[in-house]
């Protein structure tokens, strides 16, 4: 039978392997030849309005990458279903937006900001999402 | 209780159930919003009530943790705490932080990132907070007469969860790190080290209550909390599937994933065993019942529930859907909120004196959050299966489907009312056990 010797030295070996291995995977993935994360195109209008989602917490609604609140939809590939105009309008609008009586809170973004976020929008659609992208976007190209 | 400074755990759990109650109340007012009654969504509107109820968890669990800590490491070291009015001071100090974070986010004062939405300033203030308290604990373990499994995994567990939560300081300008990395703090807590203090409160409670012999339970432990990491390190990769990294992950996710209900059905089969095996009945009979239910419930909510979707054929459909929250409820309730629960309902009766063991009200708190509980897992379940079939396999749009599962949210706010009751019997146990003090340290404690 199993000595508590030996279950302690499979706990630390255990945990030693498997984190070495997370580590080298992590490093593996964010290589160059491996990376798939689009960060070559991250511009400063990408990065400020990374900012603006993150200041108004747009993840406690909304998700993006498949993250975040359930209350509110997914905004990766946004911009294929609902084109730039339809999102500009509900960026900036100065009442609250309520399709089917659930309401987001009116930022009123300025033009600038409402640009930074599609930017922002824009970037997230190109990165490679192992298939994610089209089963939440009906309308994208791949589906 | 053994040690006069033991009693600074009461503040800790009395901190601890008053933000667990607050958690609940940000909770109904989210469930009456997915309901379509959304009155308050001027004062508080969704993503602030959403912040304010998974980071109220947050500290809540964590305060239960330093109070659980706060008694077993002077039991288990065999002195008094090193200093008790540094742990005062700790504990006030992490009431602030967590009162002023709260507060901010009703005024747009956060970070916006999921779980750690707590801003950079008052991140600091967390870090020298824990600093402290992992000074005082592993002082006194290190100045004790013995030095145990059970304390050691217990202090492992709390200072690699304060280290930790250093990668999730990091800045990044990609969105995609930004999660990746994340996920370091999220899932390596709640699927790795929390599990580690998890194990360690089990154990000191399976020893306490079951008088089976330290050796055995704690040889187990290596074993199961072994289990946990060789499977949760690894199974972080079930965050990776589609956020943007490498396929290798879908792989390594996907395997490592399937491995984690082992540790979790270890600990369940491991808790159950140790009672049979028990000679000693120890007449606390309701600490009992929250020890074997934590251990058995989280098997079925961390371990079944998170396999249900950590498949990456699954997950492409489920990743980002209610499913996900009906996990997250049973996990977090098994796994953690039930441990607090049942570490409070073993030290309670020693600190203040009053051996309330047996109850109709501590059995009815019991069962009726337990019943309610399982009703909201199984009322965001069916939520969440119609929204991935409308929504990902019928293409319908967002809103239109979620007129549709409107009514499940009825049938949730329905359960989380049995819930919330039976939340409200355990905080009147609490507070009829009475104020903690000296004279129980006469008391023998069995």
């Amino acid at each position: 039978m199993l000595s508590k010797k030996q279950a302690r030295a499979f706990f630390l070996g255990g945990t030693v392997v498997t984190f070495l291995i997370f580590i080298g995977l992590t490093i593996y993935s964010f290589s160059k030849a491996n990376d798939q994360s689009n960060d070559e195109n991250i511009t400063e209008a990408v990065v400020r309005g990374k900012k603006i989602w993150e200041e108004n917490n747009c993840m406690g609604c909304h998700t993006i990458l498949g993250e975040g609140a359930y209350y509110a939809p997914e905004l990766t590939k946004v911009i294929d279903r609902r084109g730039e105009g339809y999102i500009k309008a509900v960026l900036m609008t100065p009442v609250d937006w309520a399709p089917n009586g659930r309401k987001m809170v009116a930022y009123g973004f300025s033009q600038e900001e409402a640009e930074d976020l599609i930017a922002f929008f824009d970037w997230i659609d190109d990165i490679d999402l192992n298939g994610f992208d089209t089963v939440v976007s009906p309308l994208s190209k791949d589906n | 209780m053994k040690y006069k400074s033991q009693k600074v755990a009461y503040w800790f759990f009395a901190l601890s159930m008053l933000l667990f109650g607050l958690q609940i109340i940000y909770g109904f007012i989210m469930g009456f919003a997915h309901a379509g009654y959304d009155g308050l969504h001027s004062f508080i509107p969704f993503n602030t009530a959403r912040a304010v109820h998974t980071n109220l968890l947050v500290v809540w669990l964590l305060s239960g943790f330093m109070g659980a800590a706060y008694y077993i490491i002077p039991e288990e070291a065999q002195r008094e705490l090193v200093s008790v009015k540094w742990a005062y001071v700790q504990l006030i100090s992490l009431a602030l932080v967590g009162v002023t974070a709260i507060v901010g986010y009703h005024f747009n004062y956060w970070e916006g990132r999921k779980f750690l939405e707590i801003p950079r300033p008052l991140d600091y203030l967390v870090v020298a907070n824990v600093l402290l308290f992992l000074g005082l604990i592993l002082t006194t373990l290190f100045k004790g007469k013995r030095r145990t499994t059970t304390a050691l995994v217990l202090s492992m567990g709390l200072l690699f969860a304060a280290l930790l939560y250093l990668p999730g300081m990091l800045p990044f300008d990609s969105q995609v790190k930004d999660s990746f990395f994340r996920w370091w703090v999220v899932h390596l807590w709640v699927e790795g080290v929390w599990e580690l203090i998890m194990g360690g409160i089990l154990s000191f409670l399976l020893i306490k209550l079951t008088g089976v012999d330290r050796e055995v339970i704690e040889k187990w432990l290596y074993v199961i909390v072994g289990l946990t990491f060789l499977s949760g390190v690894l199974g972080t990769g079930h965050h990776y599937y589609y956020i943007g990294v490498n396929k290798i992950w879908l792989i390594v996710g996907g395997i490592f994933s399937a491995l984690e209900p082992l540790a979790f059905l270890a600990m369940a089969l491991f808790a159950v065993n140790m009672y049979r095996k028990g000679e000693k009945k120890h007449p606390n009979k309701l600490a009992l019942y929250w020890t074997l239910g934590a251990a058995i419930v989280s098997f079925i909510g961390a371990g079944l529930l998170g396999f249900a979707h950590t498949l990456p054929q699954t997950n492409l459909y489920t990743h980002g859907t209610l499913v996900t929250a009906m996990h997250g409820h049973l996990a977090f309730w098994g796994a953690y909120a039930m441990i607090v629960l049942a570490i409070i309902s073993y030290s309670l009766p020693n600190m203040t004196g009053r051996k309330l063991y047996e109850s109709t009200r501590g059995r009815m708190a019991f069962w009726m959050s337990n019943i309610g509980m399982i009703g909201m897992t199984v009322a965001f379940g069916v939520a969440g299966v119609v929204q991935v079939y409308l929504e990902r396999k019928m293409k319908m749009e967002f809103m239109e489907v979620q007129k549709e599962v409107e009514i499940h949210f009825v049938v949730l706010i329905i359960c989380a009312t049995l819930f919330m009751t039976g939340i409200i019997l355990y905080f009147i146990d609490f507070y009829k056990h009475g104020r903690p003090n000296d004279e129980a340290l006469e008391i023998p404690t069995n």
